[in-house]
């Protein structure tokens, strides 16, 4: 499609030298900008050789609807503010849950243009204030709300209908999407910033202690996924999706600093490079060829890996956007890791377990880390910056990575944003 | 459809009267349900109305538990799920629709590729009255 460019590159080469995020959660009497005011100081305290803020020249700013979750609009230079960045210019990017991956985009591409050296890019969401009915409506307005939304379709139901089409056309179990929510608590429990720092174990013992407490039954589960089949204890939200196949509804920031691949050094010695960065948009999910792949996905990953010379197999961590459990098995497929039809397969068999042999989502992924829907494409990021620089502690992945992948959806895949890092 | 203006608006008010309206390229003769006034197969903005027969089959469905509020205000919720779909019609493009005649509380028994004709909800009251709409089985 491009004129002059048909492997798409950057203008200059762009490196990510800081990275930082507040804890993801509820959390009452916290806005978005006290949220993001902790992400930046954390992305400060990360860069190696210190950083005079000063020399931060622009802010992106990805955030889904503060309008409706805060009542407040405008919010890029409320973030420039309060983080004492006036006057550089502040835009906040918008592509629904995609926000944050957009803003990075954006950022990158500032950098790469060489007009800025410095770019702060951020991602924001302040979500919890919003009783659970609105939040499902403001969710909704990411989806076409003239002739999606009426005919009773939330985000579950959309994410829900691709998982009959998947199961339909592949044979796969409803079982095996309750096993990528285990899966993923299993690694939000070793990341004190996720919202369920619990494995589904911890969630059991404490609801059994909860009701011999209150004197009621004890439940009786066996294990971890009977548990996930009972209705009462796990209820189902848009069949075959059940509450833990759902992220949460989270509050959180994330920050990431760049600068132009001459400068980087004058940072860190461990600089991240940004290699590929790819991004693609799509009509409605009913308007598509194809309900059990996003076709965006796959198209953002093909420019990401065409620009960055790379193949899927060689990618060592990644961060995929598991909105919905089901999510997580396409993006799997997606993304070229597995063929259509086999990712369920893998999920079943644990290879992508941290401990497998294609670990995807080692910070909990948006399941169990959270997901403040703008915040959530740039704290992808931060993960990829502790996996591949051994900065991840107990979580840590063996085989000294060298390559990361992020993957954030923005609406049923309205919109996809795929970046690749290299430590070198 | 006396005007041509293929707009959302536009194809409520069909819907107020029973038609499932959708737009023809007259370039290259691609159908399009919604209707579109740019053609995306050929690009072409010589596109006219056409009425859709209704008749399709179910191609992905949902039972949604976790209601928006409009569908609570219509009486659905935990204890009344109700299915929403996306349904392929006989002239090639899909649809979202609420979908009807289905023992939503038995979805394993929701047979994917069942043939549905499209039928008509009225929901709201005075000016917020509005045609909805859904396909049955």
């Amino acid at each position: 499609m491009s004129l002059t460019n048909p492997t798409r590159k950057f203008g200059r080469g762009v490196a990510v030298v800081g990275a930082g995020m507040s804890k993801f959660g509820a959390f009452p009497g916290k806005n978005s900008r006290d949220l993001f005011v902790e992400a930046f100081q954390e992305m400060l305290a990360s860069v190696d050789k210190g950083l005079d803020p000063r020399d931060i020249e622009a802010l992106y700013i990805g955030n889904y609807s503060s309008d409706l979750f805060e009542n407040q609009g405008h919010t890029a230079p409320i973030m420039a503010d309060w983080v004492a960045l006036t006057p550089r210019p502040a835009v906040r990017i918008e592509d629904a849950c995609a926000s944050g991956g957009a803003a990075l985009r954006q950022g990158a591409i500032a950098v790469a243009s060489g007009l800025y050296d410095m770019v702060l890019v951020g991602g924001i969401e302040k979500m919890t204030d919003l009783p659970t009915e609105r939040v499902t409506d403001t969710l909704a307005t990411a989806a076409d709300m003239v002739y999606e939304i009426p005919a009773g379709f939330t985000f579950p139901g959309f994410y829900a209908a691709m998982a009959t089409a998947y199961m339909a056309q592949y044979g796969a179990p409803a079982d095996v999407f309750l096993q990528v929510g285990y899966k993923n608590h299993e690694h939000g429990a070793l990341n004190d910033k996720a919202q369920f720092g619990q494995r589904i174990s911890d969630i059991m013992e404490a609801r059994k202690k909860s009701a011999a407490k209150k004197g009621q039954p004890i439940p009786t589960w066996a294990n971890e996924m009977e548990f996930l089949h009972d209705n009462r204890a796990n209820p189902m939200i848009a069949w075959p999706m059940r509450l833990y196949d759902c992220s949460p509804i989270s509050d959180g920031a994330a920050a990431v600093l760049l600068v132009s691949e001459t400068i980087a050094r004058r940072f860190t010695d461990d600089p991240l490079y940004i290699i590929g960065s790819g991004q693609a948009s799509d009509s409605a999910l009913h308007d598509r060829s194809t309900f059990t792949a996003i076709p965006s996905a796959q198209k953002a990953a093909q420019i990401a890996y065409e620009m960055a010379g790379v193949a899927p197999a060689d990618i060592g961590v990644v961060e995929v956007h598991d909105c919905f459990t089901i999510a997580e098995i396409i993006a799997s497929e997606d993304l070229g890791f597995f063929a259509p039809g086999e990712g369920w397969k893998a999920a079943q068999q644990g290879v992508t377990a941290r401990s497998g042999a294609r670990p995807i989502n080692t910070s909990g992924g948006l399941k169990s880390k959270g997901h403040p829907v703008g915040a959530s494409g740039v704290g992808q990021v931060i993960e990829i910056w502790k996996q591949l620089r051994g900065q991840a502690g107990v979580r840590q992945i063996e085989g000294n990575p060298r390559l990361g992948l992020t993957h954030n959806v923005g609406g049923t895949g309205q919109t996809c944003v795929v970046h690749i890092f290299e430590r070198r | 459809m006396a005007d041509n203006l293929f707009s959302g608006t536009a194809f409520y008010q069909a819907l107020a009267e029973h038609k499932l309206m959708g737009t023809r390229c007259k370039q290259c003769g691609a159908v399009h349900l919604p209707p579109r006034p740019i053609c995306p197969k050929c690009l072409s903005s010589e596109v006219e109305w056409m009425e859709f027969s209704g008749k399709g089959k179910l191609a992905a469905f949902t039972v949604i538990y976790i209601a928006p509020t409009a569908m609570i205000a219509a009486g659905y919720g935990r204890n009344n799920p109700y299915i929403a779909g996306i349904v392929q019609l006989d002239e090639g493009p899909s649809i979202s629709a609420q979908i009807l005649g289905f023992d939503a509380t038995q979805p394993q028994n929701i047979p994917l590729g069942a043939p549905l004709t499209a039928a008509f909800v009225e929901r709201g009251e005075g000016e917020a009255r509005k045609t909805f709409l859904a396909f049955s089985a």
